[in-house]
């Protein structure tokens, strides 16, 4: 029996704003607890919210760059439930008229190629603060800096087909929410959470089984983890002829197994409800305008571009255009004279591994542009030039002058070629012996002799010819 | 006059009140007041202009003051003290006012009668074993009492006018938004309102000026500026004055529609033309309400869970839900219980379209009645306030039902956002009448205007027959 697995993701990031939600409190994360806190957010009697029109603007960017239709008028409903960490029994999130719906997202998948996902909605609202259950021995320790802070929340339609196209859709998905700024979308400090419905049918079968909800997933490889293990299990079960329940499980890391939560949350009944405190959100077709104006080129267009117009492989423009930064980067590198697939070459080598252990562009376009123009032009051999590449950084030197510095000029003089040559063939008698009986292959290893020789300062090609001349 | 003497009047006359057994404060101190007489004092001698400066004004003990504890007349928040204070309070200190008490009303605005107090029921002032309506019954009975020329109340369904009515004071409720609601503890959040008692309308008035107009920390405050109304004039003419038939049933208490009769017959004689007109669902409005405002009750009552403040009671379980449990049973009294019921069951799964979307239909039909009577040229309504004047104690706590009907005349006026006011139209065996007028949206102003003129002619105490 073939299954068909099927997966919805909800996404919910953090739109990068100084300030709450509906109040003025820092959003700062890491602070002492309960020191970011005001009347409003804290639920006290009497307070009332005021929307963060940065937020609204973030989430707008957001919903504009997954190709959503942004809804003029929408509604910021109260989705009422008791919990200690939400200070007003009800978290103002939005219900039936969300800030956007009907965006896609493609993705490429390594069974189904290109895969379109939908984006059934974003929409707006507030977190709930956290219950610490290891502050206080025997207690729960409420911290509400958390308690409002804005989030958006991403509905995909149930499109993904595997876990692995999971994990991919949420690398483009997060690709394109970086591009625009609108968080930080980082699993570690939580400003990206992540929940999985998942559900099994027979393949070919067109509805859907019962889908089960995952949660606590800190990494999108624990996502695609957690999702494998709950595959199997319901897999197991239906082999088994046991139906699947409707519930919520847990991710256990360590164990790499999901188990369910002890609570009932499906049953939950949230009475949303418009909430009056807060009238429509009205947009206008204007603003609307200067959004979609303001949006930068996204990474998918990026993408295509970097193959049509710099002549990229698909494979070094899809690295090029994986991050907006890198992208930039790697265009003022070739603004500044260097050829497209050299600087790409470059970039998806030494220059990432800088940047992904220290997260900076440390080497200036201009100066990474100079260089390589030092190796186009023959001046120093590639491993000189990375040599090279390794001192620019931290120096204010020119990459011909640290070259210098560090005599990898390459030689192409003839006189002092033939001066390496020569004693390179009166060290190695017995090769230049079965070179002359015919083995011609040996050339090569005459090569690689001199540039050791010469300590890699002698210019390969300045060499065979001269080589080829004394073997004659 | 300076402050300090106007404190110290206060005082004395709180402390009358007090010894009468009215029960209408929950919190004063005439060291408190002494202290914001003396600030009053030093800014006027400053030279800063100070419209209300030394006005003692009495506040409802569900708007939320920095200096003394807000209870909502409810042991859940028995001594809480808030850090902050209402925009409306603010205001009134910036203005020269002093706060002279906190109020007692029906536990979180819940009541039409002022006893579903956690801290008693209060007296009517002319007849202890009568009630002074409500919710606002404290703020009623202080002004009534002629301890204070003015009070906050705050109206969800007609909590000031009834009560206004019933002790024969001025109540006006505002257009929904030009007062902020910022610091009023939320019971309707669609239908709530910072609302004035004054002893007479130029009173209320200059307090309503001074707490209206936009507020950014409300985001339904509406972005007009301050309800400043114009002297009383000096005739009606070109006044069109409606007398919709639906709030003058057959069997309205006759002295009540006597009294009606010698406002309307105020109109005339100053100019005014009166005409009848109709609000055909009208009688919809209090079953309209008893589901809106509930609904939103359920939500806006979920805060006092005993985690943060106020209250906390642990259940014999240990846990959380227990500690819910304990702390909302013991914490609310039964009327507050009852509404967060009833609002939880209309917003439930399977309920909300039957209850409250169709009660939310309803409401903008009742506001179109309005709107379409005011669009044919009817510049204001004239109702009576209340079917009956002031009831006995006691007389309704058992019957819901009979408590919900004191407020036929004046929840739709919530439910449609309008204007109006109550002004006191004559005594019946020595209980007051109130006289409702109601204004289109943004006609504050104008409705202050005429009721002043009216309050000239019409005499607040004679007796009617
Ligand atoms: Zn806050």
């Amino acid at each position: 029996m073939t299954w068909e697995t099927v997966i919805g993701l909800e996404v919910h990031m953090q739109l990068r704003t100084r300030s709450k939600m509906f109040c003025g409190c820092s959003t700062a994360f890491g602070d002492p607890p309960n020191t970011n806190v005001c009347p409003v957010c804290l639920g006290l009697p009497g307070a009332l919210p005021v929307p963060n029109a940065e937020a609204v603007r973030l989430g707008a960017r957001a919903a504009l760059a997954l190709g959503c239709a942004l809804h003029h008028a929408s509604v910021f409903a109260r989705k009422n439930y008791f919990y200690p960490d939400l200070p007003k029994g009800y978290q103002i999130s939005q219900f039936d008229r969300p800030l956007a719906t009907g965006g896609v997202v493609h993705f490429e998948s390594a069974e189904r190629g290109r895969v379109a996902v939908e984006i059934q909605r974003l929409h707006l609202e507030e977190d709930a603060g956290k219950s610490l259950h290891d502050r206080v021995p025997g207690r729960t320790a409420v911290d509400l800096n958390r308690a409002g802070v804005p989030l958006a929340e991403i509905v995909s339609g149930p499109d993904l087909r595997s876990p692995a196209e999971a994990r991919a859709y949420l690398v483009a998905l997060r690709q394109i929410l970086l591009y625009t700024g609108a968080s930080d979308c980082s699993m570690e400090e939580g400003s990206l959470r992540v929940d999985a419905n998942l559900s099994i049918r027979r393949a070919g079968d067109p509805a859907l089984g019962t889908k089960t909800e995952v949660k606590n997933m800190n990494s999108f490889a624990n996502v695609e983890r957690a999702l494998e293990a709950e595959r199997e299990r319901q897999v197991a079960l239906a082999e088994a002829g046991k139906p699947v329940r409707q519930v919520t499980l847990l991710f256990d890391a360590a164990m790499g197994a999901v188990r369910p939560t002890r609570s009932k949350e499906g049953s939950h009944d949230y009475r949303y409800f418009p909430d009056p405190d807060l009238p429509p959100l009205v947009l206008t077709a204007e603003w609307e305008r200067a959004q979609r104006d303001a949006l930068p080129e996204l990474p998918e267009a990026r993408r295509e571009r970097f193959v049509t117009a710099h002549g990229l492989s698909p494979y070094h423009a899809g690295v090029m255009a994986s991050e907006r930064p890198l992208a930039d980067y790697f265009e003022a590198v070739v603004a500044a004279g260097a050829d497209a697939r050299a600087a790409a070459n470059w970039i998806a080598g030494d220059v990432m591994t800088g940047y992904n252990t220290s997260g900076t562009l440390a080497v200036q376009p201009a100066r990474l542009a100079a260089l390589i123009a030092l190796e186009r032009d023959g001046i120093v051999s590639l491993q000189a030039a990375r040599r090279v590449f390794g001192e620019l950084a931290g120096s204010g030197e020119s990459p011909r002058m640290i070259a210098e510095r560090l005599g990898l000029i390459q030689v192409k003089d003839a006189d002092a070629l033939g001066g390496w040559v020569d004693e390179v063939l009166a060290a190695h008698p017995d090769e230049l012996a079965r070179y002359r009986a015919g083995e011609t292959k040996l050339l090569g290893f005459f090569v690689g002799q001199v540039m050791k020789r010469s300590a890699g300062k002698a210019d390969p090609k300045g060499v065979q010819p001269v080589l080829k001349e004394r073997l004659g | 006059m300076s402050a300090a003497d106007s404190a110290r009047e206060a005082a004395a006359a709180l402390e009358r009140c007090d010894a009468l057994g009215l029960n209408a404060t929950l919190h004063w101190s005439a060291e408190l007041l002494d202290a914001q007489a003396a600030a009053v004092d030093r800014r006027a001698a400053a030279g800063e202009v100070l419209p209300l400066a030394g006005v003692p004004v009495a506040i409802k003990d569900n708007i939320v003051t920095a200096d003394a504890p807000t209870t909502c007349a409810s042991r859940i928040l028995e001594g809480y003290t808030s850090p902050y204070e209402a925009t409306a309070v603010t205001r009134l200190r910036d203005a020269g006012a002093l706060i002279a008490a906190k109020t007692n009303l029906d536990e979180f605005a819940m009541g039409s009668s002022t006893e579903h107090s956690a801290f008693g029921r209060v007296q009517h002032p002319l007849d202890a074993a009568r009630v002074p309506g409500g919710s606002s019954g404290g703020s009623a009975a202080l002004v009534a009492a002629g301890a204070v020329p003015a009070a906050l109340g705050s109206e969800t369904g007609g909590s000031v006018r009834q009560p206004a009515s019933f002790c024969g004071v001025v109540g006006v409720k505002p257009g929904y938004g030009r007062v902020s609601r910022y610091g009023l503890v939320a019971f309707g959040s669609s239908l709530d309102c910072v609302s004035v008692f004054g002893r007479t309308v130029e009173d209320a008035g200059r307090v309503l000026r001074a707490i209206s107009g936009p507020d950014p920390l409300d985001s339904t405050s509406l972005a007009a500026p301050p309800i400043t109304p114009g002297p009383a004039p000096a005739d009606l003419r070109g006044v069109r004055i409606g007398l919709p038939r639906e709030y003058f049933p057959a069997d309205l208490d006759p002295a009540i529609r006597t009294a009606l009769d010698r406002v309307a017959g105020a109109v005339r004689a100053l100019g005014g033309t009166v005409e009848d007109v109709s609000l055909p669902h009208t009688r919809y409005a209090v079953p309209t309400y008893y589901i809106i405002a509930p609904a939103e009750a359920s939500a806006n009552l979920a805060r006092f869970d005993g985690v943060r403040y106020g209250l906390r009671r642990i259940g014999p379980e240990g846990d959380v839900r227990s500690l819910y449990r304990a702390t909302r049973g013991e914490g609310f009294g039964p009327e507050v219980r009852r509404r967060v019921l009833v609002g939880t069951y209309v917003l439930s799964a399977g309920y909300y379209d039957a209850y409250y979307r169709k009660a939310q239909r309803v409401r903008s039909l009742i506001a179109h009645d309005f709107a379409e009577v005011f669009a044919s040229g009817v510049d204001l309504l004239l109702t009576p306030t209340t079917p009956t004047t002031a009831f006995r104690a006691g007389e309704r706590t058992e019957d819901p039902v009979a408590m919900y009907l004191a407020d036929i005349f004046v929840s739709a006026v919530n439910l449609a956002g309008l204007p109006a006011i109550s002004i006191p139209a004559g005594r019946s065996a020595g209980l007051p009448i109130g006289a409702q007028l109601i204004a289109p949206a943004m006609g504050d102003e104008r409705m202050i205007e005429v009721a002043a003129a009216l309050e000239r002619m019409v005499s607040a105490v004679a007796e009617v027959r």
